[in-house]
């Protein structure tokens, strides 16, 4: 068990900055979402997943929509809102909270409901990273139920999905919902056993975020690598270093698509790498060879700094570093890349690890 | 024929610039007024080189206003005003402000209802009677300016418009920042830069329209343009509604001004003026602009900056013992009134300085009674101040050529921690009046392109090419304009699918 204190929420951020590959919405407005309930109801507790007695009841919260528009029409309560009817429909209270992805602002939006209810969340998540869709969830994939689910929005809405065929279906409602909701919104799930978070979920998520930023806020402290510093908590590899020459963006759907090119410098001044998102980075080619794909983690960083950089902050000029990470285990079985590898996202290119050197 | 004229804390510049070389140049101390200052360097300036009859324009770049912030001074009570309810209020505007400034503009602040979602539809219908009684809140608490930010409005400002129109019929003398004027998506960080904006606005107007009085009053009658952050140039009556946009400009003509006088094309630069240290890394001769989120006095922004990092500290720095403090107070124009040297009662860093004979400015027998070690030990805290800057601006541990300008510079020693070389380019103390008259022109395009009648490599180019020919119109030499930021934002909400695209070019003035 340990405490997030307003100090790590910088950390924090940074880190799932970096797991978010991209997208999971802007980590300063979650982090300072996350300042304000800490400063307004304390510390938040943090229990790892051994630490679950067998009666707890695990709501996960999130946040949906595009990233673009996160930015713009900033959340506020919407997850707590969600949460409360799910306990409402279900009768059950919970006592636990866990995220539903680690990277981004979703890290953080479990801060939000367990400060105003004072109940502890979980270190573990249910991506190990960010995904665009609510499908994409290692507890989807391992057999929980993606139903009841309730999505809420900040004016007083709350659609409560009681019935789904599979977890698709509860992705294509909920998304129709917050486009109508303004192009964001935070949902609950149906609370889960101890027993389902220790064998669906990927552990201790939310600890790496926490080592992740203090590694890149060490290294700046001590003038070194910020990138080599990433590399030594967490093992990856530099997929290249370049400039932003060409950005094409859309929001689409509620999801913000597009790719973005890079011209290389350095040991990379003669070549040109691509990366296609859709709120996620989904698959670097360099030139035209693909280098990394999903569900590994494509993330590109401010080369100097180390800090992420979210798909929305993209912008021309940037000179920037692009790493590829390893994606969790629990996603490279052939269920996990059903769900969330090269074909789910409409790529006819077969899933091959990463190469780390 | 150029005037370049830099307007520091401290001291007033002015440069005539033919072309590439430097006619002549003239040093002030900056009055208490701003404006009588710029009228002696440019009378001094007339009589030095008779050839001033042929300017074509007058470029000014200031610090004046950055200043106010830093220090906290004349800054108008402001209020921000959030048009987004229900939305968005468990960050409410300023959240994440420093205190002081906060405290310094007032630091009120207002939600009301209405706002836009993504797609164009209204969050909530916009409410007459709300931003009224608003208004009389912001009466009664003496607030005369106001940033109006509504959720969305870089995709529709009608909310922004409407609460100004009511703004402006309720309280007349409030001056008035409009967010989507003034940056892009972002709530925070665009209702952030208003803000600065709105606070400034008051000493800005005043400032320029002093200084356009002072140059007719000599007979100078040409075109008055101010550096704006990204060095290029704008009309001196759009400064007066925007300063944020100049707010960096300092850096960055002094950036710029030291290229030019040093021929070091990669090199950390550090500014001293008489308040502020500014410094920035020069990439190929232009400044190093921020990839991320630009803090301002504090105050977290998000429009094209210079990626500068400035610190209190200056020749006018006001030191105090028991415990050593320097600054962030400064003496700054009242230099040569208010400090030992110059038979003041106030201690400065630049006594320091010639107490410990880095320098020989007014009467150093004055400082012969300061105690040499207390002497010594603000001399090693002020060196160490600004080897901390560079420390923050280099990437690596290894050693960068350091250049140094600014009339502040005496202050450090030519032992430098970190750096390779320390450079004093000749002419450095009127860099920024040099960088200030180099400064460029620039174009702006901002169109909604509908992408079923082109492709959106046709719609960039379209807009690349009218950016182009915009900053040939503006006179800038077309051989040396070059496209600096391209932006694009999609407006779903029209039927078609359609996009926003803001391109910006920039050449020299020819």
């Amino acid at each position: 068990m340990w405490h997030i204190l307003e100090d790590d929420l910088e950390s924090i951020a940074i880190g799932a900055g970096i797991l978010g590959t991209g997208g999971g919405g802007n980590p300063y407005i979650g982090m300072l979402r996350a300042k304000q309930m800490i400063k307004e109801h304390g510390p938040i507790k943090v229990l790892s997943s051994d630490e679950l007695s067998e009666d707890d009841k695990v709501i996960c919260v999130g946040g949906i929509g595009a990233p673009t528009v996160g930015i713009e029409k900033l959340r506020g309560k919407q997850s707590y809102y969600a949460l409360k009817a799910i306990e409402d429909y279900t009768g059950t209270k919970a006592t636990a909270i866990i995220s539903n992805e680690i990277g981004g602002s979703n890290s953080l939006e479990p801060i939000v409901p367990a400060s105003l209810l004072g109940l502890p969340i979980v270190d573990a998540d249910g991506m190990g990273r960010a995904f665009p869709e609510v499908q994409m969830k290692t507890y989807f994939v391992y057999g929980v139920p993606a139903y009841p689910m309730a999505v809420s929005d900040e004016k007083g809405n709350t659609a409560l999905f009681t019935e789904a065929v599979d977890s698709r279906w509860v992705e294509r409602m909920a998304r129709a919902v917050t486009i109508q909701m303004g192009g964001v919104a935070c949902y609950a799930l149906a609370p889960m056993t101890a027993h389902q978070i220790k064998t669906t979920a990927v552990l201790d998520s939310l600890s790496l975020t926490k080592k992740l930023g203090d590694a890149v806020k060490n290294a700046r402290a001590l003038h070194e690598d910020p990138i080599d510093a990433l590399l030594q908590v967490h093992p990856g590899r530099v997929l290249f270093k370049g400039k932003i020459v060409d950005l094409d963006r859309q929001t689409t759907a509620g999801f913000a698509r597009g790719q973005v090119v890079l011209e290389g410098m350095d040991e990379y001044q003669k070549d040109k790498l691509t990366v296609e998102f859709q709120n996620e980075n989904l698959i670097a080619r360099l030139n035209s060879e693909v280098v990394c794909i999903v569900p590994d983690l494509i993330c590109i960083v401010d080369s100097e700094r180390g800090e992420p950089i979210t798909t929305e902050l993209l912008r021309y000029g940037f000179r920037v570093t692009v790493l590829g990470f390893p994606g969790p285990e629990l996603w490279k079985t052939p269920e996990g890349l059903a769900t969330a590898g090269p074909s789910a996202f409409g790529y006819d290119v077969e899933y091959a690890d990463l190469e780390l050197s | 024929m150029r005037i370049g004229i830099d307007v520091g804390g401290t001291n007033t510049d002015a440069v005539l610039i033919n072309g590439d070389v430097l006619v002549s140049k003239i040093k002030t101390p900056t009055t208490r007024d701003v404006t009588s200052g710029i009228v002696t360097c440019i009378n001094d300036l007339v009589q030095a080189a008779p050839e001033c009859a042929t300017v074509d324009a007058v470029m000014l770049g200031t610090t004046h206003f950055v200043n106010a912030l830093l220090e906290r001074t004349q800054l108008a009570p402001s209020a921000a005003l959030r048009i987004c309810l229900p939305a968005t209020t468990m960050l409410p505007p300023l959240v994440d402000w420093p205190a002081d400034l906060k405290t310094a503009i007032g630091g009120q602040s207002y939600m009301a209802s209405g706002g836009h979602e993504y797609d164009g539809r209204e969050i909530s219908a916009f409410n007459e009677i709300e931003i009224r009684e608003i208004t009389k809140k912001m009466n009664a608490d003496g607030v005369r300016s106001v940033s109006i930010s509504g959720v969305f409005s870089p995709v529709d400002d009608a909310h922004e418009k409407a609460a100004a129109e009511i703004i402006r019929l309720e309280a007349p003398h409030m001056n008035i920042t409009l967010s989507s004027e003034i940056g892009k998506v972002g709530i925070l960080e665009r209702e952030n830069a208003a803000m600065l904006n709105a606070c400034l606005v008051e000493v800005a107007s005043k400032t320029i329209d002093a200084i356009r009085s002072a140059m007719v009053a000599v007979g100078l009658n040409v075109p008055l343009f101010f550096s704006q952050n990204d060095g290029t140039l704008m009309q001196s009556e759009f400064a007066a509604q925007y300063p944020v946009f100049t707010i960096a400009s300092g850096p960055t003509n002094s950036m710029r001004g030291a290229a030019f006088l040093s021929g070091v094309p990669n090199a950390v630069i550090i500014d001293i003026g008489g308040t502020s240290t500014d410094g920035g890394m020069l990439i190929n001769g232009f400044p190093r602009e921020a990839s991320v989120a630009v803090d301002v006095a504090g105050v977290r922004t998000n429009f094209r900056m210079p990626d500068v990092f400035s610190i209190a500290l200056g020749g006018g720095s006001i030191i105090k013992s028991n415990p050593l403090q320097i600054g962030p107070e400064s003496v700054g124009f009242r230099l040569s009134e208010e400090s030992v040297v110059f038979g003041g009662n106030q201690l400065t860093s630049t006594d320091i300085a010639v107490a410990n004979g880095l320098v020989e400015i007014g009467r150093p027998d004055l400082v012969k009674n300061i105690d040499m070690l207390f002497a010594k030990q603000v001399q090693k805290e002020i060196q160490k101040r600004v080897e901390d800057v560079v420390d923050q601006l280099k990437v690596s541990t290894h050693p960068v050529p350091v250049v140094l300008v600014g009339g502040g510079s005496v202050l450090i020693k030519n032992a430098f921690d970190g750096a390779s070389d320390v450079l004093r380019p000749p002419n450095a103390d009127v860099a920024n009046a040099i960088g200030a008259a180099i400064s460029q022109v620039g174009g702006q395009v901002e169109k909604v392109y509908s992408l079923t009648e082109m492709t959106r490599d046709e719609a960039l180019d379209q807009a690349k090419t009218e950016a182009v020919s915009k900053t040939a119109d503006a006179g800038a030499d077309p051989s040396s304009i070059e496209i600096v930021d391209i932006e694009e934002v999609p407006l779903t909400y029209l039927p078609s699918n359609a996009l926003r695209v803001k391109v910006k070019a920039v050449g020299t003035l020819q």
